[in-house]
């Protein structure tokens, strides 16, 4: 096991080293640096400028400086980000615990629903509440997460008043008020991530359960006199579970991308805004870091879903 | 002992299992009369589609419901009506009375389980067995049905076997509970010649130490010689003949039940011939809405008008040997 998890921690530098070049060579190419700025500045003399880019290293070829920051790098120096002028594993640390709590619950809600609605519905095929939670999910799976973002922030904030729009990372409040404004603020972007991961996997734990139920060891595990719960859940869920963990797996870009537009949208002060800004500022340095951060969570969840496949299924060995 | 005078363990009368589909009804079983005596092996015979393996679900109301109901008839365990029992019942008779194996080994058991856990969960579920005490009567069971070092063994999962091996293991697991009746739904169809006689050898070793009855199934008449006592012929989703194995292939009566025992490939005959079996020409009719009459018609070399009229009736023709066809 622990040999399994070290070879695949292995198989995981090559491909982060892949996916930091490339990124770092799309970013060195893309038009517009950091200096940018300061060349429409008048007040910025050529002279400074050059100089400046030749101490940041700027005019060096692409992969001199890609070396560079990968050597700083592999010592856990992530560059100084030159617009907000922190370093920038600083401003990752400060943003990075909103976006996971946000997307965490989130993806907790998802299951919660998604489990026992796909399901209840996979062991009632074409029953009333099989079509009613096939229809919704459909629906909630086609609705962008920007569109029932604003719809929400409608109904909730603006008419009804109940729930704030912007998330604030200060709350002048302590204990329990404290506790609740966190919670309030986070209603919204929890539920629209939540809701949207919830329809799409409801859909593949109902045609996951549906493959299962009419196989032949279903029918033995009746045959044997289990209850129908027992049935449901340890023969057929346990086993529906294994197609399903690869799915999730291969969604998480996905859940990713939506994070960042739940982000702007609640104007949540996670990494998937600090991408944003970056982004806007030509803040090559922490646009590079948090890319580089996503590619790590990506390869860190498949890494757990390879785990979990595994454990659940012991056709698969760890060797 | 003579199932007909003493009460039966198991007496299915009239029984119709039917499924609605888009295309219209399928009548799998339309009116099925078999009985069961203690102890008694019963074979159950007919091509593939005949209905064998729904009559068979339909004991343990294993089928689908919907698309399958139990429209009519009555399935007496012990003298007591199957049919109007809930689940809640029906459990409780499951594997503790009437335990099934099927034809496929390879998918019957649950690939995420030890087969000691399966076997123990029976053991759990109806004698409130300690996991222990289970896991132990695990162990015996796949001693009985002869897997080598079976206390190693019952750790493995179902993929570390071979066909053979699992169809012991559900075969230790049907009768880890000792039931009184085992349902073996085309058990060694699935799987090598050799396979094949050495689990027959087995299910007759586990009726002499354990003492049930069996109801074994098969499309192949050569099994039914061997291993029954009693045999029912089914055609179609009805039973169109009833004997003692004996009587049955000394003289079978239905033209069915003939042009079945005529396709028995035989030993004493050579190869080449062998390969020219004497098969019934045409194929099982679909059950879907049938016409009414002798469903055989249409394969029948005897068939007269009269036989499209109405379905012949299942009439015992001699003590002990029914058979239902107008010619007699
Ligand atoms: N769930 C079902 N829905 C519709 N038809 C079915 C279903 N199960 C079985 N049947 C039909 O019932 C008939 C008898 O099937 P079966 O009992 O499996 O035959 P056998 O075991 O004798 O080969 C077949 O025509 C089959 O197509
Ligand atoms: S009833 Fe008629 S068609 Fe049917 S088996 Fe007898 S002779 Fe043949
Ligand atoms: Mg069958």
């Amino acid at each position: 096991m622990s040999q399994y998890l070290l070879r695949r921690l292995l198989i995981a530098v090559p491909s982060l080293l892949g996916i930091s070049i490339i990124l770092f060579t799309i970013l060195a190419l893309a038009p517009g640096d950091p200096f940018g700025e300061l060349a429409t500045n008048p007040a910025v003399p050529p002279e400074v400028r050059a100089a400046l880019r030749e101490k940041f290293g700027l005019n060096d070829p692409v992969y001199v400086r890609y070396l560079r920051w990968l050597m700083a790098m592999s010592q856990g120096d992530w560059g100084f980000s030159f617009v907000s002028r922190v370093d920038v594993d600083v401003l990752i640390l400060q943003r990075l615990p909103t976006t996971l709590i946000v997307i965490g619950a989130s993806q907790v809600l998802a299951l919660l629903i998604a489990l026992p609605v796909g399901t209840y519905a996979a062991t009632r095929p074409y029953s009333l509440f099989d079509q009613v939670a096939n229809t919704l999910a459909f629906v909630g799976f086609s609705l962008p997460t920007f569109f029932t973002g604003i719809v929400f922030i409608l109904i909730f904030s603006v008419t009804l008043d109940w729930l704030p729009f912007v998330y604030r990372s200060e709350i002048d409040a302590t204990g329990f008020a404290f506790v609740w404004g966190h919670i309030k603020q986070a209603i919204m972007p929890v539920a629209v991530l939540g809701l949207f991961q919830g329809a799409s996997w409801t859909r593949f734990v109902r045609s996951a359960v549906l493959d299962v139920v009419r196989l032949d060891y279903v029918t033995t595990a009746r045959a044997k006199g289990l209850a129908e719960r027992v049935v449901i859940m340890k023969h057929i869920v346990r086993n529906a579970l294994i197609p399903v963990v690869t799915l999730v797996a291969l969604q998480m870009p996905i859940v990713f991308g939506g994070a960042i537009v739940t982000e702007q949208i609640f104007r949540i002060p996670g990494i998937g805004s600090l991408l944003i800004s970056s982004i806007l500022a030509n803040d090559t340095p922490v646009i590079m870091a948090v890319t580089f951060v996503f590619a790590c969570l990506v390869i860190l969840f498949n890494l757990i879903a390879d785990i979990l496949y595994g454990w659940l299924d012991p056709r698969i060995s760890y060797r | 002992m003579d199932a007909r005078t003493a009460e039966p363990l198991l007496e299915i009368s009239g029984l119709k299992t039917y499924f609605k589909t888009d295309d219209g009804t399928v009548r799998a079983v339309d009116g099925v009369d078999l009985a069961i005596g203690r102890g008694e092996v019963l074979g159950v015979v007919g091509e593939s589609g005949c209905g064998k393996s729904v009559t068979a679900h339909t004991v343990l109301k294993l089928i689908q419901m919907p698309p399958g109901k139990i429209n009519d008839g009555r399935i007496l365990w012990q003298g007591r009506d199957l049919v109007p029992l809930d689940l809640e019942e029906m459990r409780k008779i499951r594997s503790k009375e009437i335990a099934i194996i099927f034809q496929e080994p390879m998918t019957s058991l649950n690939p995420v389980y030890t087969v000691g856990e399966q076997i123990a969960e029976v053991v759990r579920e109806h004698e409130h067995a300690s996991r222990r005490e289970a896991l132990d009567r695990a162990v015996e069971m796949l001693r009985l049905v002869q897997i080598p070092t079976p206390e190693r063994r019952v750790h493995d999962y179902p993929h570390q076997f071979s066909g053979g091996m699992r169809q012991r293991v559900m075969i230790a697991m049907a009768l880890s509970c000792n039931p009184k009746l085992l349902i073996a739904d085309e058990p060694t169809t699935a799987l090598d010649v050799t396979i094949q006689a050495q689990i027959l050898d087995l299910l007759g070793e586990m009726k002499e130490r354990f003492g049930m009855a069996i109801m074994l199934i098969t499309h192949d008449m050569g099994v039914v010689a061997e291993t029954a006592q009693r045999v029912v012929v089914m055609y179609a989703g009805r039973v169109v003949e009833e004997a003692s194995v004996e009587e049955l292939f000394d003289r079978p009566l239905h033209p069915y039940t003939q042009g079945l025992i005529r396709s028995i490939p035989r030993v004493d005959r050579a190869a080449d011939q062998r390969a020219r079996l004497e098969a019934i020409s045409g194929t099982v009719p679909s059950l879907l809405d049938p016409p009414p009459g002798c469903r055989f018609a249409a394969r029948c070399k005897f068939a007269t008008a009269a036989c499209t009229q109405a379905a012949p009736d299942l009439r015992e023709v001699e003590p002990g040997h029914k058979v239902a066809c107008i010619l007699y």
